[in-house]
């Protein structure tokens, strides 16, 4: 269960208002596209569940609890860029969960433990197709196989919520279309609730059983921060009938 | 023709190019020192090449006529230990607190300005505080490399932790990562590439301030020898000696570099592209 609620949340910065009046329930395994025009407040609305940042007014909940308002391992992140450790190989940047959790004060495992993790973690490198570049850097992978490389990183933790940042926004169309392919069935398994901004329409409706959209939809023209975004469109995309929009095909994501 | 900034020397040439200003500048030494020599056989500000060679020897391969000691090893000795102690410390120093300073906002509130501060004491300044409160040995000398490299080094490395994407460590605790897991898995690591290219540039401040409290009080040392036989205008002493400091100082700076390549590998895969 990771069911996501907004209860009149407000975003401010001293005078200028970012978000204002979200009130949202996103239920538990929606896959969830956030869209808007930049400087909507996309990246601010995810910040929120990260708990990177805090409401200015109002509260997020998960499963209708409050959480500790800083990062934690109920929810994965995955950023454009800067998502893995360049000093860590492959395997090490997926290890580094496991290792996290079960060695509190040195964060390293030994023997058969190590094994146990290397194990889990193969497991993950090999269904992101990442099989073959375990002992490489991430400086000598493709932006691509870095970004699957994060993805696995991320699912190892097994969070209730995956945030995807702008994830794809920084690959070629060919790469982008192999991630969608890769990001769906994962979803499907492992039964986690996504949110994923994008600045990509076609991503959003393609791979989203559900999509909003921020926008600013006051203006003062004396005063542009004065009104902040509001959710202006919110879309279920799970009913089969849907237009395909701009050509996306539904099929290829899920293929 | 190509343009002047398209031409890349082949290795070959490479390594004559780099000889060639060593070669001027000794063909320059030997043609003064000659001229000076026909002038005044009694000259002892360029010594001949092959008076300084006779010197060389004599300090590096005969026991010392009143101490019985092979003087330059021991000065080497002496002085490379105080080196090692000061550089080494001051690395441990400033690893700990431009971590915990770059790292935690309080620390960095807290101890930030106080750096900043204190890196701008001239090291030379406190030595007599130094001599007075450690005395004459050993630990004044290697406190003066620490207290004149370690704000250096805390600041720089306070700054390369603060640059670090904050990406990377949001993700290390969306992973689980603890205040002090993210300390030592995640910023340590990455910060070790930076700490060795940052002790290579203060190897010369550290002679520096060795060769200064070595010339001010000391029995022993490079730094001491140098300043000794300067009272008898010993060029064939002093030419060589400052040569010798040299050559060590370089060997330490190939030596981290070599530390570095091996030990973080994949730093300079990224610094290649």
């Amino acid at each position: 269960m990771s069911a996501l609620s907004f209860r009149n949340v407000w975003v401010e910065y001293g005078n200028q208002v970012v978000l204002e009046r979200i009130d949202i329930d996103i239920a538990s395994g929606t896959f969830l596209s956030v869209v808007g025009p930049s400087g909507a407040g996309k990246s601010t609305f995810l910040r929120l569940i990260l708990g990177q940042e805090r409401p200015t007014q109002g509260a997020v909940f998960l499963d209708g609890q409050a959480f500790p308002p800083e990062p934690g391992p109920d929810r994965g992140i995955v950023f454009q860029r800067y998502s893995v450790f360049p000093h860590l190989t492959v395997l090490g940047n997926v290890l580094l969960g496991y290792e996290f959790a079960e060695r509190k004060f040195s964060a390293r495992l030994f023997g058969a433990a190590r094994q146990q993790a290397i194990e889990k973690s193969k497991a993950l490198i090999d269904a992101v197709g990442l099989g073959e570049h375990c002992d490489k850097y991430p400086s000598a992978l493709s932006g691509g196989m870095q970004q699957r490389l994060a993805i696995a990183q991320a699912v190892a933790k097994q969070p209730r919520v995956l945030l995807l940042d702008e994830p794809f926004g920084a690959l070629d169309p060919g790469t982008r279309a192999q991630m969608h392919a890769l990001i769906k069935p994962l979803w499907r398994d492992l039964k986690m609730t996504i949110v994923m901004v994008t600045h990509d329409i076609k991503e959003a409706f393609g791979l989203a059983t559900r999509l909003i959209a921020l926008d600013r939809v006051r203006r003062d023209p004396q005063a542009p921060e004065r009104f902040g975004a509001k959710i202006t469109y919110d879309l279920d995309l799970t009913r089969d009938s849907v237009v395909p929009v701009l050509g996306f095909i539904r099929a290829e994501a899920q293929a | 023709m190509p343009r002047v900034m398209n031409v890349v020397p082949p290795r070959g040439g490479r390594i004559m190019l780099a000889m060639l200003p060593f070669l001027v500048i000794a063909i320059i030494y030997v043609i003064g020192s000659a001229e000076r020599r026909a002038a005044n056989p009694d000259d002892k500000l360029l010594p001949p090449v092959s008076e300084m060679v006779a010197t060389s020897k004599r300090l590096a391969a005969e026991p010392d006529r009143r101490s019985g000691e092979y003087v330059l090893w021991v000065d080497t000795v002496a002085s490379l230990r105080r080196l090692v102690l000061g550089l080494g410390i001051s690395a441990a120093v400033g690893l700990a607190l431009g971590l915990t300073i770059g790292l935690l906002p309080v620390a960095g509130a807290g101890f930030g300005t106080l750096v900043a501060v204190l890196s701008m004491i001239p090291p030379m300044a406190v030595l007599p505080i130094l001599f007075i409160v450690f005395g004459l040995g050993e630990l004044s000398k290697v406190m003066l490399i620490i207290i004149g490299v370690t704000p250096t080094l805390v600041r720089d490395l306070s700054l390369e932790v603060a640059a670090m994407p904050r990406e990377q460590l949001i993700k290390a605790q969306t992973l689980g990562a603890s205040t002090w897991q993210v300390a030592i898995r995640v910023v340590l690591p990455q910060i070790m590439p930076r700490l060795i290219k940052c002790v290579r540039l203060m190897i010369g401040p550290a002679f520096l301030f060795l060769i200064s409290a070595e010339a001010i009080a000391s029995d022993v040392g490079l730094g001491y020898r140098i300043f000794l036989v300067r009272r008898y205008l010993s060029m064939d002493v002093i030419l060589p000696y400052v040569v010798w400091i040299t050559l060590l100082a370089y060997l330490v700076d190939l030596a981290l570099v070599w530390i570095g390549r091996r030990a973080f590998p994949w730093a300079f895969v990224m610094e290649a592209r």
